[in-house]
C-alpha cells in the first residue's frame, strides 16, 4: 500500500508561528504554491509587455522610435522564453502542482518540505537574474528563444556578451529549482497518497502533473548540459557548438563543433517541454470539466494511458523542429511519423473531453467557459501541428508565422485558457471567496475572442511565406498593403488582449478582499481537495484524521442517488454498487 | 449557451475566412507541385475534424446546458466507441502521413542531371559559386577567408581554379533544369528560402546542406533569410532571377572566375595621378573633400568601396541624372574610366594620398548619436573603421554634410533603391531607425567624434603568394 505512516502524524509543534515562517521561508506547500504563483503571474505580466512592444512594430513600422532592430530581438527573446520556462512550467508545476498535489492525493504536504521552500526561492533566484540581463551592457540576450549558437554568442546578435551569459546561467538555476520541485512532486505522488488512492483512482490532475515532472526530470538534464556547454564556448572558447567561423570578418579561434548538435539537446528537451505544459493543462481541464458538467470524465482509463503514451512519444519526436537545420534529411521519416502518431492519444483526449459533456449538465460558470474555449483552441492548435508534423508540408511553412500562429494557440493560448480555467475554479479553496463573475466574464470572452483575432490570421501570413522573427518586412512584395493592414489588425488585438488582462489581475486583487464568501465546496466537487475540514485550508490540510478514498475521482450525477456527486472519501453504500471502479484490483476485491 | 452559438459562429468564420482570405500562397513556380498537394490534403482532413469537434461540442454545450430537472448519464466508459474513433483517427492520419513521406522521399534525392550551385551565406548576405567548366566546385574552407578570397577557395585544389564568383545577392537560374543548391555557412545558421519554390534548408556553418528544385517560371523571386542570424536578419535578403538559358549563359559569362579575381594587374602610379587630376577639382588635391562641389573626402577609403562605387557611378546605380542630381556629375566623368586597369591605377594613387585629418563636424548631440550608432556599428565598425566582410564602407573621416546627405538619399531611396545596388538596400530599411533630422544631427555629430586612426581593413588581409597559383593552374593545363 502506498499509505506512509509518517505523513499521518499530526505534531502541533511543527506548525508555523511568526509571519516569516508562515508566508516568507514558509515549507506549507500551498503558501509555496501562492509564492510560485504571484511570481510566475508577475513576469508573465513583464512578458506581456513585452509582446505589446514586438506587436506594436510589427503593426505600425517606422513608427516607434524607440523599438529598433536590436531591441526587438530582444523583446522576443526574453518573451518567448519567459512565457515558456518561467511562467508556464512555474505556474502549472510549481504552482498548481504545489497546490494540488498533496490536497488531491490526501496528503498534509510534499513530502520534503524543505526542499520545497528551497525550490521556490531558487526560482526567484533565476527570475532575478533572467530580469537584470536587461540591465547589462548590451542588454538582454536577442537570439530568439531557442538561443542557436553560433549566433546567440557572437557579437552579431544583441545581447552577445554579457546578456546571455546571465541567460544561461539564469536557466541552469531554474533548472535547479526545478529539479528539487520536480522529485518532490513525484516522491510525494508515489509515497504519501492516503488510504485508497490508489494510482488508477488519482484525478487527472494528478496524472499530468505527474508525468510533466517525470518528463521535466528527464527533459531538463538535456537543456541544463546545453546550457553549461555553452556558457564554456562563450566563457573559455571551447568549441561544443562551434565550428570555424568567419564573424564580421573576423577569423574565431573556434573550430571543430557542431551547431546541429545543440539543437538536438535543446529540441531533446524543448518537445517534452511542450508536454511538461500540455499534459498538466490536460488533466485539470479534465476536471474542471467533469466538475462543471456534473459528469464523469467519459474513459478515465484511456485518459490515463493517452497521458503515459503522449508523456513516452514526447521523447521520439524531437526533430520535428529541425527539418529544415541541415540534419541528415533521413531523420525526417522516422520523426514525422512518431509526431503524426502522437496524435492519435492527443485527438482521443479531445474526443473524450467533448464526450464527457454529451449527456452532460453543463453548468456555464466561468472556469467552464474557460475550458470550453480551451477544447476549441487546442483542436485548431493541434489540427495545424499535423502540418508541421507533415515533414514536407512543414517546408514551405517552417519559419514563417504559420508557426508562430500554430504554438501560441497550442502551447500559449490553451494552457493559458486552462490556467485561467484552474484559477477560476480554484480560488475559493485558495482564498474562501469567488472572483467576480462579471469580470470573469468580460475577461474570458475578450481572452477567447481576441486571441483568436492575433492568432487565425497568422497563419495565413505564413501561407503567404512571410518570415518568423523579422524586425520589419520593408517594401517586400510579400508584404502587400492588405498584409500589411491585417498585421496592424493583429497588433489592435493583441493590445486589448493585453490590456483584459490587467482585468484578471484586478479581479485577483479586487475578490480577495470583497469576492463573494464561497463555502467549502462551492462547485460540488468530488475530489479530496474540497472535502478539508478548513476552508482555506490549515497548515497540515486535514485536521487530527488523513481522509480515507473509497472511490474514483468522478463520481458524478450516480444513478440512485440524490446529490449529483459523491466525494471520493464517501464509503460506497447500498445504492452505488454500480458506479464505476477505473482500478482493476481494486474491482476484483 | 452563448458560448455555443459563439463556437458555431467562429467555425463558420474561419471557414470563411479560409475560402476569401486573399493572403494565399504565392503562385508556384517550381516543380513542387505535390507539396501544395499534400497540403490540399491535409486541409480537408484537419478541415473536416475541425468543423465536425466544434459542431459537436457546441451542439452538446446547447443540449446539454444546465436544468435544474436534467441530470447527466453515468457513463464511464463505451469501449466499443473510443474503438471506433481510434481506428478513424488512425486512418485519418495515414491519409496524410503516406503521401508526406512520399513527396519527402523525391525531395531528398536530387536527380541525376541537376546542376549544382554553391550558396554561402553570411550576415547579412548571400554570394554564391558555380563549378565552371570543370562542373566540379573546388574544396572551400572558411578557414582560408580573407579579404583577397572572400569566399575561402582552396588555392590547392585546381577544381576551383574556373569556379565562378558570384559576388552578389543576385542568383541568375535557368527555367527547368534542375538545380541542386549546396549550402554553406560562413558564420551563423542561415536560411535560404524562396516562398514560390516551397522549399528552404538552414546552412549551417562546418558542413553542407543541400535541396533541390527545377524552377518552371521565368521571373525574379524574393529570397529570405528563414533563420534568425543576429540583428540585421530581417535585412538579409536576395532575388533569383530565373530565365532562359541564353540568357542565364550570357550572364554567367560576365562574372569573374576564381583565378581572374585573383590576378592582379600592376597598379601604374604615374598614371593613377594624371587621371587624378580630373578628380581635384571636387575632391581636392589630397582627396580631403570639397564642400562647396559636394565633393566627399575619399582618400581615407578602402579601395575595394572606391571600385564599387567607381562601378556603380559609371553604370548609372547611382547618380541617376533626374533622381540624384548631385551625384549626376560624378555618373558623367565615371563613365571616362573605360577600362578596369584605369581604375585600378586610380584607386592606387588615391590609396597612397596622406590621410585627411580635418573634417567638418555636425553641431549634434554626441551621446544621443551614440546609443542611435549601435545598430550602425555592426557593419561599419565600432570606430566606424569599415569592415569589407560586410560590405561596409569606412565612416569615421568623412565630412559631416556628406554623410548627412547620403542618409537623406537613403531615407528618401535617391541611393540605394536601384535594384542593381544590392549592397545598399540595406541602409534603405536600415535608415529608417533615423526618424527626424535631430536624429541625423545627431549620430552623424557622433560619427564625427570617432577616431579616425583605424585601419579600414579588416585583419587578416594577406594574399596568398600569387604566381604559385597560377603556376599550378599550368600545370593542371
Amino acid at each position: 500500500m502506498s499509505h506512509v505512516a509518517i505523513a499521518d502524524q499530526v505534531d502541533n509543534s511543527h506548525h508555523p508561528k511568526s509571519f516569516i515562517t508562515k508566508y516568507i521561508w514558509s515549507q506549507d506547500h500551498k503558501v509555496i504554491a501562492i509564492q510560485y504563483g504571484i511570481t510566475a503571474i508577475f513576469v508573465g505580466l513583464v512578458a506581456l509587455v513585452l509582446s505589446g512592444l514586438m506587436r506594436l512594430q510589427l503593426g505600425f513600422p517606422d513608427t516607434f522610435s524607440f523599438i529598433d532592430p536590436a531591441s526587438y530581438l530582444q523583446f522576443v527573446t526574453m518573451h518567448g522564453m519567459i512565457m515558456v520556462i518561467y511562467l508556464l512550467t512555474a505556474l502549472l508545476l510549481g504552482g498548481f502542482g504545489n497546490y494540488l498535489i498533496p490536497l488531491m492525493i490526501g496528503a498534509r504536504d510534499m513530502v520534503f518540505p524543505y526542499l520545497n521552500m528551497l525550490s521556490y526561492w531558487t526560482y526567484l533566484l533565476s527570475v532575478i537574474i533572467l530580469l537584470a540581463s536587461f540591465f547589462v551592457t548590451g542588454g538582454a540576450s536577442g537570439a530568439g528563444w531557442t538561443l542557436y549558437p553560433p549566433q546567440a554568442i557572437l557579437s552579431g546578435t544583441p545581447g552577445g556578451d554579457a546578456g546571455i551569459i546571465l541567460m544561461l546561467i539564469s536557466l541552469a538555476v531554474f533548472i535547479i529549482a526545478f529539479t528539487m520541485g520536480g522529485l518532490n512532486y513525484v516522491t510525494t505522488i508515489l509515497q504519501a497518497r492516503t488510504k485508497g488512492m490508489t494510482l488508477m483512482r488519482m484525478p487527472l490532475s494528478i496524472w499530468g502533473i505527474f508525468v510533466a515532472t517525470i518528463l521535466g526530470l528527464l527533459a531538463f538534464p538535456a537543456l541544463l548540459v546545453s546550457a553549461i556547454m555553452m556558457l564554456l564556448d562563450k566563457t573559455l572558447a571551447t568549441s561544443f557548438f562551434m565550428p570555424a567561423v568567419v564573424s564580421l570578418g573576423e577569423n574565431l579561434s573556434y573550430g571543430g563543433g557542431s551547431p546541429i548538435l545543440f539543437q538536438h539537446l535543446f529540441w531533446f528537451f524543448g518537445h517534452p517541454e511542450v508536454y511538461i505544459v500540455a499534459l498538466p493543462a490536460f488533466g485539470m481541464v479534465s476536471d474542471v470539466i467533469a466538475t462543471h458538467a456534473r459528469k464523469n470524465i467519459f474513459g478515465y482509463r484511456m485518459m490515463v494511458w493517452a497521458i503515459v503514451a503522449i508523456g513516452g512519444l514526447s521523447f521520439v519526436v524531437w526533430a520535428h523542429h529541425m527539418y529544415v537545420s541541415g540534419m541528415n534529411p533521413y531523420f525526417g521519416f522516422f520523426f514525422a511519423t512518431t509526431t503524426l502518431i502522437i496524435a492519435v492519444p492527443t485527438a482521443l483526449k479531445v474526443y473524450n473531453w467533448v464526450l464527457t459533456l454529451w449527456q452532460g449538465n453543463i453548468r456555464l460558470t466561468v472556469p467552464m467557459l474557460f475550458a470550453i474555449g480551451f477544447i476549441f483552441t487546442f483542436t485548431h492548435g493541434g489540427l495545424t501541428g499535423l502540418f508541421l508534423g507533415n515533414v514536407v508540408v512543414d517546408l514551405p511553412l517552417s519559419d514563417t508565422y504559420f508557426v508562430v500562429g500554430h504554438f501560441h494557440m497550442v502551447m500559449g493560448v490553451s494552457p493559458v485558457m486552462v490556467l485561467y480555467a484552474a484559477i477560476y475554479h480554484w480560488f475559493p479553496k485558495i482564498t474562501g471567496r469567488y472572483l467576480n463573475n462579471r469580470l470573469g466574464k468580460w475577461h474570458f470572452w475578450l481572452t477567447f475572442l481576441g486571441t483568436y483575432a492575433i492568432y487565425l490570421p497568422m497563419h495565413y501570413l505564413g501561407f503567404l511565406g512571410v518570415p518568423r522573427r523579422y524586425f520589419a518586412m520593408g517594401d517586400s512584395a510579400l508584404m502587400s498593403e492588405s498584409a500589411a493592414s491585417l498585421n496592424a489588425s493583429i497588433t489592435v488585438s493583441a493590445i486589448i488582449v493585453g490590456v483584459v488582462q490587467l482585468v484578471f489581475i484586478f479581479n485577483l486583487i479586487w475578490s480577495l478582499k470583497h469576492g463573494k464568501k464561497a463555502p467549502a465546496n462551492p462547485w460540488g466537487g468530488t475530489t479530496l481537495e474540497w472535502q478539508t475540514p478548513q476552508t482555506p485550508p490549515q497548515h497540515g490540510n486535514w485536521g487530527p484524521n488523513l481522509p480515507v478514498v473509497y472511490r474514483w475521482a468522478y463520481d458524478f450525477s450516480v444513478p440512485g442517488h440524490t446529490r449529483d456527486f459523491i466525494p471520493q472519501n464517501e464509503p460506497k453504500s447500498t445504492g452505488d454498487e454500480n458506479s464505476y471502479e477505473p482500478d482493476l484490483q481494486e474491482r476484483e476485491k | 449557451m452563448a458560448i455555443a452559438i459563439v463556437i458555431l459562429i467562429l467555425v463558420v468564420l474561419t471557414v470563411v475566412f479560409h475560402f476569401v482570405s486573399p493572403w494565399w500562397f504565392t503562385p508556384i513556380a517550381s516543380n513542387w507541385t505535390f507539396i501544395d498537394t499534400t497540403i490540399d490534403i491535409t486541409f480537408w482532413v484537419t478541415g473536416i475534424v475541425f468543423i465536425l469537434v466544434n459542431v459537436f461540442l457546441a451542439y452538446c454545450v446547447y443540449r446539454y446546458r444546465y436544468k435544474k430537472s436534467q441530470q447527466a448519464a453515468y457513463e464511464p466508459e463505451n469501449r466499443k466507441l473510443e474503438i471506433w474513433l481510434s481506428v478513424i483517427t488512425t486512418i485519418g492520419v495515414i491519409a496524410m502521413l503516406a503521401p508526406g513521406l512520399w513527396v519527402w522521399s523525391e525531395f531528398i534525392n536530387p536527380p541525376e542531371d541537376a546542376h549544382e550551385v554553391e550558396v554561402i551565406g553570411q550576415q547579412w548576405s548571400w554570394t554564391y559559386r558555380f563549378p565552371g567548366e570543370d562542373g566540379i566546385l573546388g574544396k572551400a574552407d572558411s578557414q582560408l577567408i580573407n579579404v583577397d578570397n572572400p569566399f575561402g577557395i582552396s588555392a590547392d585544389d585546381p577544381n576551383g581554379y574556373d569556379d565562378i564568383l558570384i559576388n552578389s545577392n543576385e542568383l541568375h537560374l535557368p527555367v527547368n533544369k534542375p538545380v541542386k543548391l549546396l549550402q554553406r555557412s560562413k558564420d551563423v545558421l542561415h536560411n535560404f528560402s524562396i516562398p514560390q519554390f516551397r522549399v528552404k534548408m538552414d546552412l549551417v556553418p562546418g558542413l553542407t546542406s543541400y535541396f533541390w528544385f527545377t524552377p518552371t517560371k521565368a521571373g525574379t523571386y524574393e529570397i529570405f533569410c528563414q533563420e534568425l542570424c543576429g540583428v540585421a536578419h530581417y535585412l538579409m535578403r536576395g532575388s533569383i532571377v530565373v530565365e532562359e538559358q541564353a540568357d542565364f549563359e550570357q550572364w554567367l559569362q560576365q562574372q569573374p572566375t576564381f583565378l581572374a579575381s585573383r590576378q592582379h594587374q600592376q597598379a601604374d602610379l604615374v598614371a593613377g595621378k594624371a587621371q587624378y587630376q580630373m578628380c581635384t577639382s571636387c575632391h581636392g588635391s589630397e582627396g580631403q573633400g570639397v564642400e562647396s562641389l559636394n565633393g566627399p573626402a575619399i582618400s581615407h577609403l578602402a579601395p575595394w568601396y572606391i571600385k564599387r562605387q567607381l562601378v556603380y557611378f559609371k553604370h548609372k546605380i547611382r547618380g541617376d541624372q533626374s533622381s540624384d542630381p548631385i551625384g549626376a556629375p560624378m555618373a558623367a566623368i565615371a563613365q571616362t574610366l573605360v577600362d578596369e586597369q584605369q581604375i585600378k591605377n586610380l584607386i592606387a594613387y588615391i590609396e597612397q594620398l596622406p590621410k585627411p585629418n580635418k573634417v567638418s563636424i555636425a553641431q549634434g548631440n554626441i551621446e544621443k548619436g551614440k546609443s542611435l550608432y549601435k545598430n550602425c556599428g555592426l557593419c561599419h565598425g565600432s570606430d566606424g573603421q569599415g569592415n569589407y566582410a560586410l560590405n561596409a564602407p569606412r565612416l569615421a573621416g568623412q565630412h559631416d554634410w556628406y554623410l548627412k546627405r547620403q542618409l537623406q538619399n537613403f531615407s528618401e531611396r535617391v541611393r540605394g533603391a536601384h535594384p542593381q545596388d544590392m549592397f545598399g538596400n540595406q541602409m534603405l530599411l536600415m535608415v529608417k531607425s533615423l526618424k527626424n533630422e535631430q536624429d541625423l544631427n545627431n549620430i552623424v555629430a557622433y560619427i564625427g567624434s570617432l577616431p579616425f586612426s583605424g585601419s579600414s581593413q579588416v585583419q587578416n588581409s594577406q594574399p596568398l603568394p600569387e604566381p604559385e597559383l597560377t603556376a599550378r593552374n599550368e600545370e593542371v593545363e
